[in-house]
């Protein structure tokens, strides 16, 4: 047959990580008017990282507003729009700057729905510019991931890809709980090919949950000699030591977390059941880290499979360093590598 | 040395509490008029509307009494009590129409039950059970916080909403006078006044918080006058004083429904038992000045005035406090039955849909307690 096809062509575009963020933003603005975005900056400025640029042109101030610089006056406000039938998207200028809303996030965020039997949900996102990797002075780079994690209640994710950031944004707003939603902020420059039309078509009025993002990892990678197990910042990280390893005859398998809680446990004991042989990499400092829970996860489910004992390549158990010496401090393609020579392949 | 670096700053007038607490009853029963820093006249409500109200502050006392006697009884874990207070808890409730908001704090049992939550409820939480008892959304109030000032927050959210969505709903906010020490009292009324909210905050100034005076909170004029600093009117009333409660209470509402924005009152009263059964007020303060609140008590100073007023026969007088002796009773039989616990519902809440890890550990502890049931 020669007759000529009408598809047409894949409508792929480039876009950046925080494109697809933005993007994600106005499309759930659209479709629902109870979304509401603010936080500081993030009015006519777009934003310290233009992540909501636009918006409130398009939504008017209403609906994405600027407000005192008060991160708990924030999250404790956003708690009670969420109550009253709105589904706030809340912004924290950078990840330590969200600290002066612990108290709400913990108590108040995290148990509103166990203390009131599921009567109270509070569908609220908190968005989160975080880690490090940019250059950043102190308090602007801080992998704050496991304060959030440790607390029941929180849904809390890191995605690395931009379809994922787009996907997940939209899912984080339609959860009727609460998301912590970690943006990594040295990604939010990565661009990639997407159809930005498939990724909305999820969108479009049906139950996007069978497929949902959050709760499942993903194989960024395929490999059959040992996986790499990151989120978030690392997964870029983790890719470029799986694709140098490849060189060396070494085929590394990596997955993208992207969903720290829920944690797909099934999607990584699977995996690494295959390969035998695992590292887990991550920025945050390693000690009692998400890191040591996957490690102990891993363990515990995959010991009978296991080559090796599971190693972690983290960041080490000191205060986010300077920019001039952060490389020394974040995990590195090299490290990760060494750490993979170690899992015992003589034997 | 001329003052021309800028714009001359005044508080305007109406901001400012007027010059003593507002008072429309005296301790004596006698009538008092008031009015605001504008000279505008607080009003005395009705006498259908006092006798009203003094019903559910004859019950609100039964119930912190018995409440009290619930906990000696150990049928309940711990109790901070209202009484001497609940001219402020009653006030807080009636002030408010159906589609309005209440957020009270652990201490304002009596406020929330005068909004029409049954008692039983109110006080699950202080039996230790692990939720708040109530569905906030039926009656429209909040759960009993405890972290000191943070739902102040919650109910500026809650009033920023329903102005979004063109709702005509003002929120009522409560806290103790401690708490206005807290972070989030700050944010909370600064937030409410940028954003032009309908939200009352209703301090109660119970002259304590734990064992801390206020002297030691905050050297302000009043906690009243700080409404001025975030640019909103404030005013302080004699929180024993039911009538003036209502009427400055219910102009701070009609003032917010109205479009007026925020406001802050700040009650003079006084925390008449210990902090908590558990707490021994005799460490921080003396019975001299306990027995000083006495003849201040709210119920004996509004009986005084509605039977001059002739309100009210013995007759009456009995039926009121038959009635809250039912109420009571009720609340007893409430805490008699041990309330029913799946500990499945530890886990049943925590996520819209359990994560898989809970669905694990919830089988787990299902496992174990059917073990333990069988006696193996
Ligand atoms: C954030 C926080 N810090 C400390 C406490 C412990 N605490 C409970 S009640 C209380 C005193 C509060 O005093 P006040 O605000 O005056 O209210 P009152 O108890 O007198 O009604 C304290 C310190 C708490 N609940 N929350
Ligand atoms: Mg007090």
């Amino acid at each position: 047959m020669t007759a000529v096809t009408e598809t047409a062509a894949p409508a792929t575009t480039t876009l950046t990580f925080a494109k697809a963020l933005t993007a994600a933003l106005g499309d759930a603005m659209e479709a629902d008017k109870s979304v509401v975005m603010f936080g500081e900056d993030v009015g006519p400025l777009g934003g310290v990282f233009r992540i909501t640029d636009g918006l409130t042109k398009r939504f008017g101030e209403e609906r994405c507003f600027d407000t005192p610089l008060a991160e708990a006056g924030i999250m404790g406000m956003a708690v009670g729009m969420a109550m009253n039938g709105m589904r706030p998207v809340v912004e924290m200028q950078f990840d330590a700057f969200a600290y002066p809303a612990f108290e709400q996030v913990v108590s108040h965020v995290a148990k509103m729905a166990n203390r009131t039997k599921g009567q109270v949900r509070l569908p609220m996102v908190i968005r989160i510019p975080y880690a490090g990797g940019i250059g950043g002075v102190e308090h602007h780079c801080d992998s704050s991931e496991s304060y959030y994690v440790h607390t029941p209640g929180l849904t809390v994710v890191a995605p690395s890809t931009v379809a994922d950031a787009y996907t997940m944004l939209r899912e984080a707003i339609e959860l009727n709980d609460p998301v912590v939603f970690l943006e990594p902020k040295k990604l939010y420059w990565s661009k990639e090919q997407v159809d930005l039309e498939a990724l909305r078509a999820k969108f479009d009025g049906g139950e996007p949950d069978d497929d949902a993002s959050i709760g499942r990892a993903v194989i960024a990678r395929e490999g059959t000699d040992a996986t790499l197990i990151a989120y978030g910042p690392s997964v870029p990280t983790a890719i470029a030591a799986a694709e140098a390893a490849a060189e060396e005859g070494r085929s590394l398998q990596v997955i993208d977390i992207r969903s720290i809680v829920p944690f797909d446990d099934e999607t990584v004991t699977n995996a690494v059941r295959k390969t035998g042989r695992a590292v887990v990499i991550a920025e945050a400092s390693g000690f009692a880290s998400v890191a040591s829970e996957i490690v102990a996860r891993v363990q515990e489910r995959c010991f009978h499979s296991l080559a090796a004992p599971v190693l972690r390549v983290t960041g080490f158990d000191i205060p986010y360093p300077a920019p001039k010496l952060e490389h020394w401090h974040l995990p590195s393609v090299d490290r990760i590598l060494d750490a993979v020579d170690d899992l015992q392949w003589e034997d | 040395m001329s003052n021309d670096i800028g714009e001359k700053t005044r508080a305007e007038a109406f901001m400012l509490p007027a010059e003593h607490p507002i008072q429309l009853i005296d301790e004596n029963g006698a009538v008092q008029s008031a009015a605001n820093s504008s000279g505008e006249p607080y009003t005395m409500p009705d006498d259908q509307e006092l006798l009203a109200a003094y019903e559910k502050l004859v019950a609100g006392r039964r119930v912190n009494d018995q409440a009290g006697a619930l906990v000696r009884q150990g049928k309940l874990a711990v109790y901070p009590s209202s009484h001497g207070q609940e001219a402020c808890q009653v006030a807080a409730a009636v002030v408010l129409s159906k589609q309005d908001w209440l957020f009270p704090t652990y201490r304002d049992t009596v406020a929330v039950m005068s909004r029409g939550v049954n008692p039983v409820e109110v006080l699950t939480l202080l039996r230790g059970t692990w939720h708040a008892g109530y569905n906030p959304y039926e009656f429209n109030v909040a759960t009993q916080a405890t972290p000191l000032a943070t739902q102040l927050l919650h109910a500026v959210g809650v009033a920023h909403a329903a102005k979004l969505k063109g709702e005509d709903t003002v929120v009522l906010a409560m806290c103790g006078d401690g708490a206005t020490s807290e972070g989030d009292f700050h944010e909370a009324l600064n937030f409410a006044a940028v954003f032009h909210v309908p939200v009352v905050f209703f301090v109660q100034n119970n002259e304590y918080a734990i064992s801390v005076p206020l002297k030691n909170q905050s050297v302000a004029p009043s906690l009243a006058h700080k409404a001025v600093g975030y640019g909103m009117p404030g005013e302080r009333v004699d929180g024993n004083d039911l009538a003036a409660l209502l009427s400055v209470l219910g102009h701070a509402v009609d003032r917010a429904r109205a479009g007026g924005g925020p406001f802050l009152v700040e009650a003079h009263t006084y925390r008449m038992q210990a902090h908590t059964n558990a707490d021994d007020a005799t460490r921080y303060r003396t019975d001299e000045e306990v027995q000083k609140w006495v003849s201040r008590d709210p119920v004996s100073r509004m009986q005084t005035y509605l039977s001059a007023r002739n309100m009210f026969d013995d007759d009456a007088v009995a039926a009121i406090a038959a009635s809250a002796e039912d109420i009571a009773s009720a609340l007893r039989d409430g805490m008699n039955s041990e309330p029913e616990v799946d500990p499945e519902d530890l886990f049943r809440y925590v996520y819209s849909k359990p994560t898989p890890q809970l669905q694990e550990q919830a089988a787990m502890l299902r496992e174990e307690i059917s073990r333990e049931n069988s006696g193996a």
